[in-house]
């Protein structure tokens, strides 16, 4: 079972979170057709480093950001949602730390 | 029309007065209770403990205990506030007094409370419940919402050897039973 550090909790079993999706997408003010489904459809999937959302729904109930490597299932960090999404240096720091 | 007194029964009345007694650990039902989910943000929340005499753990998933009073935190802005069955009303009215954005709601009836104690305790729980119960990770007066088995869980630590459990009552027979299950281990 993965262990995944709520901001607000502290490590917890993965049996207590949802993932949900893709972290740091801004509905746009306005859109367009085509605009619009990209906000509402596509994501990137990486192979890699991701960044995404989890809710701590068995817990204190609060929506995080979470950075994972989606080959190895590492979560290479986590923080509050509203926090301003990590720069690349400070994604290769954390993972580097992580490692 | 009916008594509604007479047509209370604890959602545990049955499976409670079935456990078998064992060394290891023991299961009872608690008593009914007063609940308030309190929401606020921590300078409001802080307002409220001042105004009803029940101070609010300021550590994430952590509990106070005053008297025969507990405030549980639960979230960064969630409270679960239990007492005696008969302080719910007072409670939830000098709760609602406070001015400022808050939800103070009562749920007294949502959930029912057990309680399991011993040595074993830790153990029994462990067959259900993933979260770490070492001393070092979850010392006594921690709390938190969590799952046992498939029922979420408000599992608090209140002494080294003992937890209470609050769940939902229609999860309840589910939860008591999983622990009676548990307990079985010890009994060899
Ligand atoms: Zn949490």
């Amino acid at each position: 079972m993965l262990l995944i550090p709520c901001p607000h909790c502290g490590a917890r079993p993965e049996n207590e979170f949802r993932n949900a999706g893709e972290a740091h997408i801004a509905r746009p003010a306005e859109a367009d057709d085509a605009a619009w489904a990209d906000y509402l459809y596509m994501r990137t999937n990486p192979k890699g480093v991701f960044i995404e959302r989890w809710r701590h729904i068995h817990g204190c109930g609060r929506f995080f950001n979470c950075v994972r490597h989606t080959v190895t299932d590492r979560i290479i960090a986590t923080y509050k949602a509203g926090d301003p999404r990590p720069s690349l240096d400070v994604l290769r720091a954390w993972s580097e730390h992580a490692r | 029309m009916a008594d509604p007194a007479a047509a209370r029964v604890h959602p545990l009345a049955v499976l409670g007065a079935g456990s078998m007694p064992g060394a290891g650990a023991t299961l009872r039902a608690l008593p009914p209770a007063c609940r308030i989910s309190l929401r606020a943000d921590p300078q409001v929340a802080a307002a409220i403990a001042a105004a009803i005499g029940l101070p609010l753990p300021e550590a994430m998933c952590r509990a106070n205990v005053l008297g025969a009073r507990a405030a549980l935190r639960l979230g960064p802005d969630e409270w679960l506030l239990i007492g005696p069955e008969a302080a719910g009303e007072s409670l939830a009215r000098v709760a609602m007094a406070v001015p400022g954005p808050a939800s103070v709601v009562d749920v007294s009836h949502r959930s029912t409370a057990l309680e399991i104690a011993g040595p074993r305790a830790v153990a029994v729980l462990g067959a259900f419940c993933a979260l770490d119960l070492d001393a070092a990770a979850f010392p006594v007066g921690m709390c938190t919402r969590t799952l046992l088995g498939k029922a979420e869980i408000v599992l608090w630590r209140s002494a080294a050897e003992c937890f209470r459990i609050e769940v939902w009552r229609s999860f309840a027979p589910y939860v008591w039973n999983c622990l009676e299950e548990g307990r079985l281990e010890f009994f060899i």
